[in-house]
């Protein structure tokens, strides 16, 4: 703990007064991913089948896409939270906490980046 | 004046405590979480990311992870990639029913001991048979 003074909470031990804001964006993200992705397994469970021009074809609808597009920025967004508490809980070390804020701070939006830019090659026709 | 820097205090960890299902059902939502955002995730993004590099890279997405069409590694690989499907459907219906049982628990509701204790079975009781119904569509239809 920080001792409640300016330079306890230079130190880094101190409350950063983020919680709430962390807490609520976990919870509005989980509505969110219950929507999308229950969207998501519904409608693949009922294409006809699942050959490369179905598949495709029903991406590149206008639903779906804004659909695909919202699950990568929701679900990223969630499982990023959820792995810094994660990591948070069990790494300890201060090297390790670097590595682990370098890890939920990058790999989260170049992964989510990967799939819009997926989801807009098949929407938009390209190739 | 500033305190000397001393170890944090650790909660005790997981053999300290007798085995219920609200334990059970918080660790498994840990699990299946983590689960989802690092072979959930992944696999979607290969999936998307095979849909839109066209159809020869979809095949090989399919022949990896479900029909091991090519022989040798992929057969492994779409034995692995089934179970591994089974597990993220599973894991998805785990983790939204106890996320749900979060939520109502956020609005303190359900912290009785035998209503905590039936929500909590209840949300594994959900996601074994919403896997089941799942895959039962999936493969009888």
């Amino acid at each position: 703990m920080g001792n409640g003074t300016s330079i306890g909470r230079v130190r880094g031990l101190g409350s950063s007064h983020e919680g709430t804001h962390h807490w609520l964006t976990a919870r509005l993200t989980a509505v969110g991913n219950l929507v999308l992705i229950t969207f998501l397994i519904v409608s693949l469970a009922l294409l006809p089948d699942y050959t490369y021009a179905t598949v495709r074809g029903w991406v590149a609808r206008p639903l779906p896409s804004i659909a695909l597009i919202l699950i990568m920025i929701n679900t990223f967004t969630h499982a990023r939270m959820g792995v810094q508490v994660m990591l948070e809980d069990y790494i300890h070390g201060e090297g390790g906490k670097v590595a682990a804020w370098l890890l939920v701070n990058i790999v989260p939006f170049v992964a989510a980046a990967f799939g819009i830019l997926s989801v807009l090659r098949i929407a938009l026709g390209g190739a | 004046m500033a305190q000397a820097p001393k170890p944090r205090p650790l909660s005790p960890h997981l053999q300290i405590w007798r085995w219920g299902p609200g334990m059970l059902v918080s660790i498994l939502h840990r699990v299946t979480g983590n689960g989802l955002a690092f072979a959930g995730l992944g696999l979607l993004l290969w999936w998307i990311g095979a849909l839109a590099s066209g159809p020869e890279s979809y095949q090989s997405f399919l022949d990896y992870t479900w029909t091991g069409a090519g022989g040798g590694l992929q057969t492994a690989t779409a034995l692995l990639g089934k179970v591994v499907l089974v597990g993220l459907s599973w894991a998805f219906f785990q983790h939204a029913a106890s996320g749900v049982r979060h939520l109502i628990l956020d609005i303190g509701a359900g912290y009785e001991l035998t209503a905590n204790k039936t929500w909590s079975i209840a949300t594994i009781v959900f996601s074994v048979i919403a896997t089941v119904l799942f895959w039962a569509f999936l493969l009888l239809r």
